[in-house]
C-alpha cells in the first residue's frame, strides 16, 4: 500500500504542472493560436518567479512566498506570450517559427541573465513548500494518504484550474465564442465576435498557465533551477493532443504520462516492477510513443480546432 | 536595376537582411543593459566572429557550420515541400548514433573506407527516423511537426539506452571514441592550423548543392515542392502526393542524420553525452533555414553566419560576457524573420511607390 501512496503523490507532481501547461495549450489553440512555445514561456515564467523566491526566501513566509511567485510566473508568462500573440495574430506570421524563436529565447535569456546577475547559470532556492500532511483531512483512511500527505499547495490549485477551465470553455459565453474562433473565425466574425481579441485572450491564457507550470513544475522536483524544463513544454503539448483538447481527457492523460514518468525514475525501488527489470529508458519513452500510436488512429477525424495555425484573413469570408 | 529589385530574390533577401541587423541591433541592447563599460568591446567581437582567431578561428566557423549546414538543409528542404521538420533533432542523433557504432563495431571494415560507411550509415539511419512522421503525415494525416516532436524524445532516449548498451565508456558517461574513422582532413588543417575543420565541411556544401539541383532543376525535386504548394492540385495533376510527402521527409531526415555522422567523427574529440537532453544542432538548422530562406545555397551562407557569431560569441568571453546571447540574438533574428511576409510587403510597397513616383 505504501509504493502505491508513494508513486501516486510521486505522479501528482508530474501530472500537475503538465495539466495546467496542457490546459494552457488548449486555450490558444482552441482559440485558433498554435502555440509551441509553451516550454519558452514555462522557462521564462520558472526563471523570474524562482529569482524571486531566491531573493525573498526567509523574509517571508514559505507558503505566502511561494504563492506570490506563482502570481509573478503568470504575470511574466502573459508578458511573454504577448509576442507570440503580436506576431501570429497582428503579423500573421507562421506561427511555428514564432514559438520556435520564443523557445530559443527563453533558456538563453534564463541562463545569459543568470549568469551575468550572479555569476553561475544555476539559481539555487531552498525548497520548504512541501506539506507533510493536511490537518484532519490528511487523517482521511486511503483518500487521505493519496491527496493529503506529502503535497504541495500547487496540486489544490491545479484541480481548481481544471475545474474553472472545463466550466469557462463549456459553460461560458466567452467559452463559446473562443471555441467559434479555433473552428471557424470567418463565421464567427460575421456573428459579431471579435476574432482578434478572442485570440489575444486565448494566448494570453495559456501564457498565464504556461508560466505557473514552470514554476510548480520545478518547485516540487527540484532545489534549483538553471534555464531548463526538460521538455515539459513539449510533453504538454502530447497532452494537449493525446487529450483530444478536451479538459477532462487531458487530465488522463496528464496522469498517465506523469504515472510513467514516476516509474521511470522509480522502477527500481517499486517490488513489482523491479522484478520485471525492464530499462528505465522503456517507461520514458511510453509516453512519446502512445502520443504518437494514439495521433495515428485518431487523426482521420481530428478533434484538433480547424482553424488553428491559420492567420485570420477577414477577407476569406 | 529596377528588374531587379523588384525580383523576389532580392526582396527575400533583403528581408532576411533587415532581420539580421534588427537581430544585431537587439543584440547590442542586451549588452548595453547588462554591461555598459564592455558594451562596444564585445560587440565588436561578436562582428569581427570568425576573424578573431586569425586561421583558427576561420577554421573553427567551417568546422562548426558542418553540422549546421545538414540540419538547416533538413528543415530547409522540407519547408520548400511544405512540410515543418522539427525533428532533425532526433534525426540528427540517431544518424551520430549510427555513425559511432558502425566506427567502434565494425572492425571488418578496413580502416580506409570505414569513415565513408559510418557516414553512409549515419544518412540511412536519419532517413529511416524521418520516415515515422512522413509515412504519418502521409497516410494518417498526422501533424508531422507534433509527429516529428515525439520522435525527437524517443530518438534521445534511444541513442542513450542503445549507447550504454553498445558502445558505453562507463567511467564518462559518454559514447566511445571512434578512432579508426575519423573523417580525413585533407590538408585542412595545416591550412586553418589549430582548427578542427575537415573533409566534412566540402561533403556539407557538395550535399547542398545536390540538394539545390534536384530541388530546382529535375522533375523529381518539381513534383516535391508541387505537393508542398497545393497538396490537391497536384494529385489531380497525376502525381502521387502520398509517396512524395513520405519521399520529401525522409530525404529531410537523411541530411540531418548525415549532419550528425559529419559531428561525431570530425576527429574533435566530441561524444554522445548520455544525458536527457535533446541535440541542439538539429534546433540550430531552424534558423540557418529560415536565413537561408529555405534555398540549399542560401542555407551554406546562413549556417556560416551563424557559426561565425558562435565564434565571435566565445571570443566575447574575454570581455566577461556570456556566449548565450549570441542565441538571444538568434532568437530575435528568427522571430523578426516570422515576419518576413510583412516586411516583404513593405520593401516591395517601397519599390512600388518609388518606380511610381517617377
Amino acid at each position: 500500500m505504501d509504493t502505491i501512496y508513494f508513486v501516486f503523490q510521486n505522479s501528482l507532481l508530474f501530472t500537475v504542472p503538465l495539466v495546467v501547461v496542457a490546459l494552457g495549450g488548449m486555450f490558444s489553440e482552441r482559440s485558433g493560436i498554435v502555440n509551441i512555445a509553451l516550454e519558452g514561456i514555462m522557462v521564462i515564467g520558472a526563471f523570474f518567479s524562482i529569482f524571486f523566491i531566491k531573493t525573498f526566501q526567509g523574509s517571508i513566509p514559505p507558503q505566502l512566498l511561494f504563492i506570490l511567485a506563482m502570481f509573478i510566473a503568470i504575470i511574466v508568462g502573459v508578458l511573454f506570450s504577448l509576442l507570440h500573440a503580436y506576431a501570429s495574430i497582428n503579423m500573421k506570421a507562421n506561427q511555428t517559427i514564432s514559438g520556435t524563436a520564443l523557445n530559443l529565447f527563453a533558456p538563453a535569456f534564463a541562463v545569459y541573465t543568470a549568469r551575468m546577475v550572479q555569476g553561475v547559470s544555476q539559481i539555487d532556492f531552498e525548497n520548504n513548500f512541501r506539506i507533510p500532511k493536511v490537518p484532519l483531512l490528511g487523517d482521511i483512511p486511503v483518500i487521505g494518504n493519496l491527496i493529503f500527505q506529502n503535497v504541495y499547495i500547487t496540486t489544490y490549485i491545479g484541480i481548481g484550474i481544471l475545474v474553472v477551465a472545463s466550466i469557462i470553455l463549456y459553460k461560458t459565453r466567452f467559452g463559446l465564442r473562443l471555441r467559434a474562433c479555433g473552428e471557424h473565425p470567418q463565421a464567427a466574425d460575421s456573428a459579431g465576435i471579435n476574432v482578434i481579441k478572442m485570440r489575444y485572450t486565448g494566448v494570453m491564457l495559456s501564457g498565464a498557465l504556461a508560466g505557473l507550470g514552470g514554476l510548480i513544475f520545478v518547485v516540487p522536483i527540484s532545489t534549483n533551477f538553471s534555464g531548463s524544463v526538460l521538455g515539459y513544454g513539449f510533453l504538454a503539448l502530447a497532452v494537449l493532443i493525446f487529450g483530444q483538447w478536451k479538459p477532462s481527457r487531458i487530465l488522463f492523460a496528464a496522469f498517465f504520462f506523469g504515472m510513467m514518468k514516476t516509474i521511470a525514475s522509480t522502477s527500481t525501488i517499486i517490488p513489482f516492477l523491479a522484478d520485471l527489470s525492464l530499462d528505465p529508458a522503456i517507461y520514458k519513452i511510453t509516453p512519446y510513443l502512445a502520443t504518437l500510436i494514439v495521433l495515428a488512429f485518431s487523426s482521420k477525424n481530428s478533434a484538433a480546432p480547424r482553424a488553428a495555425g491559420e492567420p485570420y484573413d477577414a477577407g476569406k469570408r | 536595376m529596377n528588374k531587379l529589385l523588384k525580383s523576389k530574390g532580392f526582396q527575400n533577401a533583403s528581408a532576411s537582411i533587415l532581420s539580421i541587423i534588427f537581430g544585431f541591433v537587439f543584440g547590442f541592447i542586451v549588452l548595453l543593459i547588462s554591461n555598459p563599460a564592455n558594451a562596444v568591446g564585445g560587440f565588436l567581437t561578436i562582428l569581427s566572429g570568425g576573424f578573431t582567431g586569425g586561421m583558427k578561428g576561420l577554421g573553427q566557423t567551417l568546422y562548426l557550420a558542418t553540422p549546421i549546414i545538414m540540419t538547416g538543409l533538413s528543415v530547409g528542404f522540407a519547408f520548400k515541400t511544405g512540410l515543418f521538420n522539427i525533428g532533425a533533432s532526433g534525426q540528427f542523433i540517431i544518424g551520430a548514433f549510427t555513425a559511432v557504432f558502425i566506427a567502434v563495431k565494425a572492425t571488418f571494415i578496413p580502416t580506409e573506407i570505414l569513415w565513408l560507411v559510418a557516414l553512409t550509415g549515419a544518412f540511412v539511419a536519419g532517413g529511416l527516423w524521418a520516415l515515422v512522421p512522413g509515412f504519418l503525415k502521409a497516410y494518417r494525416n498526422v501533424n508531422e511537426v507534433i509527429a516529428s516532436i515525439m520522435m525527437n524524445y524517443i530518438g534521445m532516449y534511444l541513442v542513450n539506452f542503445m549507447v550504454v548498451k553498445t558502445v558505453f565508456d562507463a567511467a564518462r558517461n559518454q559514447s566511445m571514441t571512434p578512432t579508426r574513422a575519423i573523417i580525413p582532413k585533407v590538408g585542412l588543417d595545416t591550412l586553418f592550423n589549430g582548427s578542427n575543420v575537415n573533409l566534412g565541411i566540402i561533403i556539407a556544401i557538395l550535399v547542398a548543392i545536390i540538394a539545390y539541383i534536384v530541388l530546382e532543376k529535375t522533375t523529381f525535386g518539381y513534383e516535391l515542392k508541387a505537393c508542398g504548394y497545393n497538396r490537391s492540385a497536384s494529385q489531380y495533376a497525376g502525381m502521387n502526393s502520398k509517396r512524395n510527402i513520405l519521399l520529401s521527409m525522409v530525404i529531410a531526415g537523411a541530411f540531418a542524420g548525415l549532419g550528425g555522422g559529419l559531428l561525431y567523427l570530425a576527429g574533435s574529440g566530441k561524444h554522445i553525452q548520455v544525458v536527457d537532453i535533446l541535440a541542439a544542432e538539429g534546433f540550430n538548422g531552424i534558423p540557418v533555414a529560415l536565413l537561408g530562406l529555405s534555398n540549399p545555397i542560401g542555407i551554406i551562407f546562413a549556417a556560416i553566419f551563424v557559426a561565425y557569431i558562435n565564434v565571435g560569441g566565445f571570443y566575447m568571453q574575454l570581455y566577461k560576457f556570456v556566449p548565450e546571447v549570441i542565441s538571444i540574438m538568434v532568437a530575435a533574428i528568427i522571430y523578426l524573420s516570422a515576419f518576413s511576409l510583412f516586411f516583404r510587403e513593405q520593401i516591395s510597397a517601397f519599390f512600388k511607390k518609388r518606380t511610381e513616383g517617377k
